[in-house]
């Protein structure tokens, strides 16, 4: 849980603390926001086919308030940083966040020498803790990013990995 | 010390109401959402326990264990009061609620008054909290809800008047005992006493659906242009409250139709009256709320008032007159 600025507890609870990882791992609400075109790639992953519901990660909460995890799901223009730091900056802690699309992970195709519009990449914002690669990714390396949060929190992976040979 | 057995036995009733209330607001979420699922062609939660039926602990945890922010600004006290004053009510009116022939906590004279004084506190509830939280969505919300809700309890409370005058008690179970025998003695087929009745049951439902927030009318969290309506700045389990009340209004606005129209806990055809049967016709009222809302999308909020006040409501009092001209007739 590397983003989190949450002081470790005087008293360990070993058990208790895997009880609650478990419980914040199979909740997480993603925040309704998206920047670019990746954001029609999270919707699909919403929608019948892929359906996100499976994990319990379907509740797109509006409000930043009520979030677990912000997909950053597009380019982020520099007129659009303030916007997104503040949305960030309102989560309640512990949050997430998942840089969905090489526009968020490092600027993607408006990378040049020269560029004055975009930022290049979320993390030059605030820490990041899973990137998806991808110009959109596929909604299937979305529910994998997530799963692969999952694993950050819980420390233990969903389903097996599938190796490619 | 041994203590009073009426004691005990209110003690038993609040925990037991209490948990009754809760177990709904977490399995009726998990409903929610799959329901919602199988209606748009999807599984909806599966992988969290059976069937995910283990989703509702899992929210459950995180959201307790969510930072509570109390943001610079609001107003303390009503921030922090407000999502209570919308779950105490809620719990209050499950008190005259009769689910079976001895399973009522208290059988109060005017049942029917208090569930619907209580009622009302809900909306004060989202307003304080909309306005405590300092938030210019969240004031929006609170003036669509208090003008939504004041509309609709009138043809609601016109529908309920009807229904005493036919009945001529508000105590909750002798209304059930009068609807003894079969379905055609429920009230919502008492065509002898008006033949509107079946109308004034969708009335009351639709107010139900209304004063509930649900959509087509969830004018309190109007997700596409007012973030999260009245809820915008509440974290974790201030949000979850929030919720929790809701869907224990929801629980008590079906159990409230269900004793005034469906018979209560009386049989369709007689034989074996019973608290399933109440529990049966309550989850199905339930479950068409839901239909509804993953049916429909929202309604303006013009088209929402001109509802209530153009349509429901000279309904509701045509009925009202002509269920008294019948009365005073026959």
């Amino acid at each position: 849980m590397g983003t989190q600025n949450i002081q470790p507890p005087i008293v360990q609870f070993a058990q208790l603390d895997k009880l609650l990882a478990l419980g914040r791992a199979n909740s997480l609400w993603p925040m309704t926001f998206g920047l670019a075109c990746c954001a029609i790639e999270m919707m699909a992953t919403g929608a019948s086919r892929f359906d996100l519901a499976r994990f319990g990660a379907e509740v797109f909460r509006p409000s930043p308030r009520q979030c677990d995890v912000m997909i950053v799901a597009g380019t982020i223009s520099k007129k659009m940083a303030p916007a997104v730091e503040t949305l960030y900056d309102q989560m309640p802690e512990p949050k997430w966040v998942i840089a969905m699309g090489n526009c968020a992970i490092s600027g993607g195709p408006f990378l040049f020498e020269g560029q004055y519009g975009i930022v290049e990449g979320a993390e030059k914002l605030f820490p990041v803790d899973v990137f998806i690669p991808g110009c959109p990714p596929r909604p299937e390396a979305l529910i994998e990013g997530i799963l692969e949060l999952e694993e950050k929190v819980t420390g233990s992976r969903r389903f097996p990995r599938v190796e490619v040979g | 010390m041994s203590l009073h057995p009426e004691v005990i036995r209110l003690l038993i009733f609040l925990v037991g109401i209490i948990a009754f209330a809760a177990l709904n607001a977490a399995y009726l979420v998990w409903l929610e959402r799959k329901e919602a699922g199988h209606i748009q062609r999807r599984i909806g939660p599966k992988e969290v326990g059976p069937f995910g039926l283990l989703q509702p602990l899992a929210d459950g945890i995180k959201l307790m264990t969510k930072q509570l922010i109390v943001p610079a600004g609001v107003d303390p006290i009503l921030f922090k009061i407000a999502p209570i004053l919308v779950m105490v009510p809620a719990i209050m009116s499950f008190v005259t609620i009769p689910y079976g022939e001895n399973l009522v906590a208290r059988n109060i004279d005017i049942g029917l008054l208090m569930i619907f004084a209580f009622a009302s506190v809900n909306v004060l509830g989202l307003l304080l909290g909309a306005w405590g939280s300092r938030n210019k969505y969240a004031v929006i919300s609170a003036a669509r809800v208090v003008s939504q809700n004041v509309a609709y309890e009138i043809p609601m409370l016109i529908t309920v008047v009807t229904l005493v005058m036919i009945t001529g008690t508000m105590n909750l179970h002798e209304i059930v005992m009068q609807q003894q025998g079969g379905f055609w003695n429920w009230n919502i087929l008492n065509l002898a006493a008006s033949p509107l009745m079946p109308v004034a049951f969708l009335i009351f439902f639709v107010c139900m659906l209304a004063e509930t927030n649900r959509a087509p009318f969830d004018m309190a969290e109007a997700e596409s242009e007012l973030i999260a309506g009245a809820f915008t700045e509440y974290p974790g389990m201030g949000f979850g409250v929030f919720f929790m009340g809701e869907y224990a209004n929801i629980v008590i606005g079906a159990s409230v139709a269900t004793i005034l129209f469906l018979g209560g806990w009386q049989c369709p055809f007689g034989l074996f009256p019973g608290v399933h049967w109440f529990l049966l016709k309550m989850y199905f009222l339930i479950f068409t709320v839901i239909w509804i809302r993953w049916t429909y999308p929202r309604t303006t909020f013009y088209s929402l008032l001109n509802l209530s006040w153009k349509i429901l409501i000279p309904i509701s009092f045509f009925n009202l007159i002509l269920t008294s001209a019948m009365i005073k007739v026959f």
